[in-house]
This record gives C-alpha cells, sequence and structure tokens, in this order.
C-alpha cells in the first residue's frame, strides 16, 4: 500500500505532552490518542490534540485505551469535525518499532501507531501504519506553536 | 424508537462510509440485528463466536459500558446514542 508521503505533523507541544505522558507512566507504558482531521477516511498527518488516556492494563508490557476515554475522545473529535486518527504508546525497555502485539491488535489501518521507547537516555518517537500485518513507517515533522 | 449508533472509523468500510447510524430496537441486540440486517460485513466485528457481544468491542449506551448492564439485552430507549469502540491495545 502506497502510504502517499503521509507524514505526521506534530506541534512541539503535542510532542511535549506525549514524551511527557510516558514518561509519567512509567514503570508502566503509557498511552494517548491523536485527534485530528480525515479526508476521505484517511489521516492528514495534522493533529489537532494530543490526549494522554489511561493505560486500562496498568501493565509495564501492555497497553488498553480506557474505552471510556475513548468514549470522550470520540464525542469530542466529532463535536469539532475530527476524528481519531491515531494512538500512541510507550515501550519502556524496547525500541519505538511495533512488537508482535501491536501488529496483531493494531485495530485500524488507516490510523498512525506512534511508539515512544524510553529504552536509553533520550526518548526516541517514530510513527507507523499497520496494514494486514505490514508495517510502514512514516517520517515524523515538528512544527512550532503557533 | 430511534436511537443514534456510532459507528468506528474502522467499521465504516462496512457501512458504507457512515459515522452514525439511525435505529430501532428495545434492546442493544436488536438493534445490532438491525444493523446486520443492513450492514452484513459487520456482525463478524460486533459479535463473538459464542453469540455475545465480541471480546475486542466495547458498547456504550450514552455513558454506561453494556457489560455492566445486560449485555446485548440491556434496554434502550428512543433518543439514546449507542457508542461502538473498538479495543485499542498493544504491547
Amino acid at each position: 500500500m502506497s502510504l502517499g508521503g503521509l507524514a505526521l505533523r506534530l506541534t512541539e507541544s503535542q510532542h511535549r505532552v506525549i514524551l511527557g505522558n510516558c514518561y509519567d507512566g512509567l514503570p508502566n507504558e503509557a498511552c494517548g490518542l491523536l485527534l485530528g482531521p480525515m479526508l476521505a477516511g484517511a489521516p492528514t498527518g495534522a493533529v489537532s490534540e494530543a490526549r494522554p488516556c489511561v493505560n486500562a492494563d496498568a501493565s509495564a508490557r501492555t497497553y488498553t485505551v480506557a474505552p471510556k476515554d475513548l468514549l470522550r475522545a470520540m464525542r469530542d473529535a466529532e463535536g469539532r469535525g475530527d476524528e481519531i486518527v491515531g494512538v500512541w504508546h510507550s515501550h519502556t525497555h524496547t525500541d519505538a518499532y511495533p512488537s508482535p502485539t501491536d501488529v496483531r491488535q493494531a485495530v485500524d489501518p488507516s490510523w498512525i501507531y506512534v511508539i515512544v521507547s524510553l529504552k536509553h537516555d533520550a526518548p526516541m518517537l517514530r510513527a507507523y501504519q499497520i496494514v494486514d500485518g505490514e508495517i510502514a513507517e512514516l517520517a515524523v515533522q515538528l512544527a512550532r506553536d503557533t | 424508537m430511534a436511537v443514534d449508533v456510532k459507528i468506528p472509523t474502522v467499521l465504516r468500510a462496512q457501512t458504507d462510509g457512515q459515522a452514525s447510524i439511525a435505529a430501532d430496537g428495545a434492546t442493544v441486540g436488536e438493534i445490532f440485528d438491525g444493523l446486520v440486517a443492513r450492514y452484513p460485513g459487520i456482525k463478524a466485528n460486533l459479535i463473538g463466536d459464542d453469540g455475545g457481544l465480541h471480546k475486542f468491542v466495547n458498547v456504550y449506551v450514552n455513558d454506561d459500558d453494556i457489560r455492566f448492564l445486560d449485555k446485548l439485552d440491556t434496554k434502550v430507549s428512543s433518543g439514546d446514542t449507542i457508542s461502538i469502540l473498538p479495543a485499542v491495545a498493544g504491547g
């Protein structure tokens, strides 16, 4: 599947929110949802909000976005003409690359999957799409807050 | 009794792109039967092999998870909103 040059575009403050959420979640994995526009059922790469969510698993190995957080995010997104366009989670001791569990449980082929590795001193944030078990990495662009 | 059913992006390929569907029924199960009759492709995502709610789906009536109510027998009233939520999870 061609991704048509799709890149994830985060503002510096959204980037900070995501990394902060991942550190706050330690020793467990942390997770959150990306809200933004979709065109013809596909994300544009723009993000209107990075929203931290509760990891209902409270686990260092797995995450599940708390359904109530997902419900609220869906409602809020719909209320402003956005959609949920992706999800992030942390890998506390492994690389920023989708695990077999991530690939198996990837829920929506249109979504952007962000993984933050906290394995090293500096966090590593990378983004992917996962379609029919195939992993494709997306560029991540940081923009100044306006 | 018309209720509003919210369809997540991942299931819209099965609902002709509809994000929100008006449906009639007295329980969540009846609403889902009607949805499946209109959009057969959605069944495998909603209903598990045991005939109950699929384990990778959460369904809310307004603010309440039907697993903590009467599951598919949960009653609905006109004006209620049923939200279908995929399990967003990984490792």
